[in-house]
């Protein structure tokens, strides 16, 4: 058993890892010019004065201070586990909308041949398309949307954006995890004359558990961009991405507080990664080696 | 084998007597590329009485497995005839007519050694008492007592074997159809194992197909040994074995006698000797 060694020292490097990250920033800054680097012209290394690169101290201690002058104004870090979470919640929904979506994709094209060969290139292109071209789409669709007492509210253009990038990774994954059973596991199926549904349930959907995990954990991921990039061009209010672009507005005169929502987005990123594993968890008992024999 | 083919339901009509499976010149040809095929099987002729075990042994090559997915209705003849207590292959892996065992073990990782014994009759709406009540038989019969609640990647490859045997017993099937399923265990393991299988098949009565590449092993275990020699492959002789029942097969045997002829005539048949000292019919 080397899980909790395994989980240790992969707490250990990405520790490693900010805190390099956090020495070549303050590095570059103490070494770099202050005029930054050009070459022919062009800037390929930024400006080192404190506008442009805000000391690391700096940006902690301006999250620890209130957003603005107003009375009664909570510190910045407040405001952003706020937004984040409201992100995280507009994401999760995208995300749960997503995965159902593309795990029924998954199971058609596992049933259907054709439907394979038909719906996996429309996949792909699907995922061409750019997200700020999508957005206006969406947003001015769910506009026309008013059923009964149901309107479309602005987070849901959103949730559905994010959806829009989360239900590819996992259409793929759980169509490999479905397909992946042996021939061996499918013929001794076939010999209990087990129909497509019994064989569904006893052997591909638990077969299928090692791929979907990466790909939840993906699409998480996907959603999670999507919706900080969709609050931005749908202009959704309140999510962690309309704060980034707020507080990098008033970069010039408070340039420590645009990194505050940054850090937050990132840390989001990292939460959702966070409860796919625990999904991943109560499923542990699907993911064992293939036993060899 | 000059008997008039029967259509199953005069077959049917002599249910005692019916045989567990009767293979009519059945012939199987792959198409493998534009244009090739592969004459895996032809004219194969072959009766296996109810309770009977026949092992099918020759060449790699030769259709051995070809002929028992035949039979199992994982693939269908291209000529021919195969009949499976009366039925057709389609209609007895439809009334679960047997239980099968490959040469590797194919368990479910994710199952334990019970929940995988279980799972045939799990998929056959079996209530949860009888199957744990089953499941506690047959991991007696096959000695994997405290090993219930593991998981196949914790057990040794002879395990994992035992535990499909098990579950191709599950059923209480009239017929086992094995596929070299001791093909890649160590000699101490397969001998042990061959006994266990021996014993397990006479105190169960079922008739038994088992692919070889092992001459000792078809002897030990076989009522009769089925020679088959490959391009096309055919049945070049049946050996008749006469070691009594296989109750009173033991370690023993293996020195006796009558085992290293079995082994010699298997051996000729093999490699188309004409000698045949013990009962050999050769065609
Ligand atoms: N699905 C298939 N497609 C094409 N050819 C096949 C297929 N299955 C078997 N064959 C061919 O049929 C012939 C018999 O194969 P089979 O697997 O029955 O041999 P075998 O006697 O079981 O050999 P071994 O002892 O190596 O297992 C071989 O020539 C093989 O190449
Ligand atoms: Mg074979």
């Amino acid at each position: 058993m080397t899980r909790p060694g395994v989980r240790f020292s992969a707490v250990l490097w990405g520790l490693a890892g900010l805190v390099l990250l956090a020495v070549l920033w303050e590095g570059y800054k103490a070494v770099g010019p202050v005029t930054g680097v050009q070459f022919f012209g062009q800037s390929i290394l930024p400006k080192t004065d404190d506008r442009s690169m805000p000391h690391l101290v700096d940006m902690v201690t301006r999250a620890l201070q209130p957003v603005n002058s107003a009375v009664g104004s909570p510190p910045v870090w407040v405001s952003v586990i706020g937004a984040a979470l409201n992100s995280l919640g507009v994401a999760a929904v995208g995300w749960v909308a997503g995965s159902v979506v593309g795990f029924l994709l998954a199971l058609l094209m596992q049933r259907l041949r054709v439907a394979e060969r038909a719906v996996l290139p429309w996949l792909i292109l699907s995922q061409t398309v750019p997200l700020i071209a999508l957005a206006p789409v969406i947003v001015a669709w769910g506009g026309k949307i008013q059923i009964g007492a149901f309107s479309w509210d602005r987070w849901m253009s959103v949730a559905v954006i994010a959806s829009y990038l989360a239900f590819f990774p996992v259409a793929v994954g759980a169509l490999r995890g479905l397909q992946s059973p042996d021939a061996i596991h499918l013929e001794l199926m076939r010999t209990y004359n087990a129909g497509w549904f019994k064989t569904l349930l006893r052997l591909r959907l638990p077969a299928s558990v090692p791929y979907l995990i990466p790909a939840l954990r993906l699409g998480a991921a996907s959603a999670i961009v999507g919706t900080v990039v969709a609050e931005v061009s749908t202009g959704y209010k309140g999510g962690i991405g309309r704060m980034i672009i707020e507080f990098a507005q008033s970069g010039t005169s408070d340039p420590a507080k645009a990194y505050a929502p940054i850090a937050g987005a990132v840390i989001l990123g990292l939460v959702s990664a966070g409860l796919v594993a625990l999904v991943g968890l109560a499923l542990k008992r699907f993911n064992r080696q293939e036993a060899a024999s | 084998m000059t008997t008039p083919v029967q259509t199953p339901a005069t077959g049917a009509a002599h249910a005692a007597s019916v045989a567990a499976i009767s293979v009519r010149s059945a012939g199987k040809v792959f198409q493998v590329a534009k244009g090739a095929e592969v004459r895996a099987l032809d004219d194969v002729s072959l009766t296996v009485a109810p309770g009977e075990f026949v092992s099918l042994i020759g060449p790699s090559g030769c259709g051995k497995s070809t002929l028992l997915r035949l039979i199992a209705d994982l693939d269908e003849a291209t000529s021919g005839e195969i009949l499976v207590f009366g039925k057709t292959a389609r209609q007895a892996r439809i009334d679960q007519e047997y239980g099968i065992a490959f040469q590797s073990a194919g368990l479910l990782p994710w199952r334990s050694v019970q929940a995988n014994i279980e799972l045939p009759l799990e998929l056959h709406g079996v209530g949860k008492t009888e199957r744990s009540a089953r499941a506690e038989e047959l991991i007696e019969l096959v000695g994997l007592t405290d090993f219930r609640s593991r998981f196949p990647d914790q057990l040794s490859g002879g395990m994992q074997q035992r535990v499909a045997i098990a579950r191709s017993l599950a059923e209480r099937p009239k017929l086992l159809l094995m596929d070299e399923p001791f093909g890649a265990l160590d000699e101490m393991t397969r001998e042990r194992m061959q006994q266990e299988l021996v014993r397990i098949c006479s105190e169960t009565g079922a008739a038994v197909v088992f692919v070889t590449h092992s001459i000792p092993e078809a002897v030990f275990l076989s009522d009769r040994v089925v020679v088959m020699s490959p391009r096309p492959g055919r049945i070049v002789g049946i050996v008749d074995i006469d070691l009594g029942p296989g109750t009173q097969r033991s370690e023993g045997l293996r020195e006796n006698s009558a085992f290293f002829e079995g082994v010699t005539a298997v051996r000729e048949a093999l490699h188309g000797s004409p000698a045949a000292p013990m009962g050999v019919e050769l065609r």
